[in-house]
């Protein structure tokens, strides 16, 4: 099973990255707020400016 | 391109326009394209969302799905009607088999993948994609890879490993968009404006990594020829390293990628957070943490030593707890809002994409037990629990996610009918339903008859006559997909008449909401 000898070395240096990665974002607050983030997405209003049935017919930024 | 507001009172008239745009180009590349207000200059520069890119994406998501889907039930009524294409090489069912696969998988569920994460990434991270041009050429690169694609593979030319059959040229083009491809996300990640980086974000990265990295190692080869190569890999462990690339495949391209889509599309249309966003985290850390190691039971009872296989079994099994966490949670996203399942069919989609995701993630565990998996492997039963996966969960949650975004991409509030939108609801419903149903009788029977047995020890069924057994179901399946490409054909409709409808309009840079750039 010479390919576990490239799989595995594979998948535990993935996992550490991972693992890494994990540390990094506990350590720099990413999941401080587990609230938040959750509402601040619905915070974003992405209906088009001009969306409306009188839409101005020009692009916004025209 | 960011638009150049120019702030017209304060227009000198004298000043060199071209040394405008050298200044702002600079100025671009200095503050990575922010939102540059230069109160004492002569510009203003609106910051803008990219969305050109994500447009072009999601349109050719339609295309392509119907393309690949259609693929899917000529090759069905192949299965039921073998002499329909007259023995023509390149019409024949192997060939075309995995120009179905790669059609559907990689260019309509690539991209949709691209299209949202693209859009997702700019709008939670509140910036413009990271390099306009490097978008781009993933697009364009992206296309060019699925022409090639349909072109070889009717001819024969392929390396034969499921789910990565083009040779050696396509694989070199796949891995130079799919590099640019991380580099457009993660630059856009790394010029965010949020402090925090929404869940949806940490899956579509994890697919993005992790497919390079599979894709590059399955796809090591020593090329013999323009159009021939040879795997680095030979006999039982070339197998390993394809299932650890087929199983990782499904699981990040087919699972993380689309689980991104779920986590920012099912809060956006239903109005509401995410049920648990504690859980959503624990959600991705649990799948990124076990995924990895559960492609061996796609070779039980195998050359593969039993411990691979047993140990493959149980990191099946013990993935069934993250992923059922992270179906809880996008359906109970709707607990206090279930009327709105009754008039909105884009929601229907996303939350029947749900249940058959919890569904196909609890028949796939099972079937990974060895003792199930003696019965259900090499059955129809196995292609009934892709397609759950597939057309259930993957193509229903980008169909949502598609009907959300494509108005908003032609500068509109809804789609140009929702009425249709519900009728494609409920052709597709009834296409998956029919289709693993049908797969499901067919599997189990194969199956039984398979092992069934003399008193005598010899075989009770001769292989033809499981295939007999099998032929009412297969047409049913190829029913089911019709219906399922009809309701795609319902889509493009849609889509054709969103964009050219009397308000709608090509949509390439949306600007950022004031209330955005206030919050950064």
């Amino acid at each position: 099973m010479e390919s576990l000898y490239l799989l595995i070395p594979l998948s535990v240096v993935l996992i550490g990255a991972v693992l890494w990665l994990l540390w990094w974002s506990v350590g720099s607050g990413q999941f401080d707020d587990l609230e938040g983030p959750a509402h601040r997405i619905l915070m974003d209003d992405d209906v088009p400016p001009d969306a409306s049935a009188s839409a101005r017919r020009d692009p916004p930024d025209a | 391109m960011p638009a150049l507001r120019p702030a017209a009172t304060r227009l000198t008239p004298e000043l060199d326009q071209a040394w405008i745009a050298k200044g702002v180009r600079r100025s671009r590349v200095w503050l990575c394209e922010s939102n540059l207000t230069v109160r004492e200059g002569v510009y203003e520069m609106q910051e803008t969302y990219n969305y050109k890119v994500v447009r072009q994406f999601a349109v050719m998501a339609v295309v392509w799905g119907i393309l690949g889907m259609a693929m899917g039930v000529f090759i069905a009524a192949q299965l039921v009607w073998p002499d329909m294409t007259y023995g023509i090489e390149w019409m024949s069912y192997g060939r075309l088999r995995p120009l179905h696969t790669n059609s559907v998988i990689f260019a309509f569920g690539g991209c949709a993948l691209f299209a949202t994460s693209y859009y997702v990434v700019q709008r939670t991270c509140h910036t413009r994609i990271f390099s306009d041009r490097l978008a781009a050429f993933t697009f364009w690169g992206w296309q060019a890879v699925i022409v090639a694609a349909a072109i070889t593979l009717p001819q024969g030319i392929t390396q034969g490993k499921e789910y990565a059959e083009l040779e050696w040229p396509i694989d070199i083009l796949i891995a130079i968009v799919w590099i640019s491809y991380a580099i457009t996300f993660f630059g856009t990640l790394l010029k965010r404006k949020t402090p925090h980086i929404y869940v949806a974000n940490w899956f579509f990265g994890a697919f993005i990594l992790t497919v390079a990295m599979l894709h590059i190692v399955n796809s090591m080869a020593m090329p013999a020829g323009l159009f021939k190569s040879y795997s680095a890999y030979s006999g039982v462990q070339d197998a390993m390293i394809q299932w650890w690339y087929g199983h990782n495949a499904v699981g990040f391209f087919l699972t993380a990628g689309f689980l991104g889509m779920m986590y920012y599309f099912v809060p956006k249309q239903a109005n509401r957070p995410v049920y648990s966003y504690r859980l959503s985290v624990v959600h991705f850390w649990g799948l990124i943490f076990t995924y990895m190691w559960a492609g061996p039971h796609h070779l039980h009872y195998t050359a593969l030593p039993d411990w691979t296989q047993s140990l493959g079994m149980v990191f099946s099994l013990i993935l069934l707890a993250p992923s059922w966490g992270g179906m809880v949670n996008g359906i109970m996203t709707l607990s206090g809002a279930w009327d709105k399942l009754r008039t909105d069919p884009i929601l229907k989609f996303l939350v029947t994409s749900l249940s058959f995701y919890g569904m196909s993630t609890f028949e796939g565990p099972m079937m990974a037990i060895k003792t199930v998996n003696a019965l259900s492997h090499y059955t129809d039963w196995t292609i009934g629990h892709v397609h759950s996966g597939a057309l259930g969960w993957v193509a229903m949650v980008s169909i949502g996610s598609l009907y959300y975004l494509i108005p908003r991409m032609f500068g509109r509030e809804a789609m140009w009918s929702v009425r249709l939108i519900n009728v494609h609801f409920w052709l597709a419903t009834l296409g998956v339903v029919l289709y693993i149903a049908a797969m499901w009788v067919a599997g189990v029977s194969e199956g039984l008859m398979w092992r069934a047995t003399n008193p005598d020890g010899t075989l009770t069924y001769s292989f033809a006559e499981a295939v007999k057994a099998t032929y009412p179901f297969l047409f049913i399946r190829f029913l089911g997909g019709v219906l399922y490409v009809a309701g795609m054909l319902l889509m493009a409709y849609n889509v054709y008449r969103t964009a050219t409808a009397k308000d709608a309009r090509v949509y390439d840079d949306a600007p950022v909401p004031a209330a955005a750039l206030a919050h950064a």
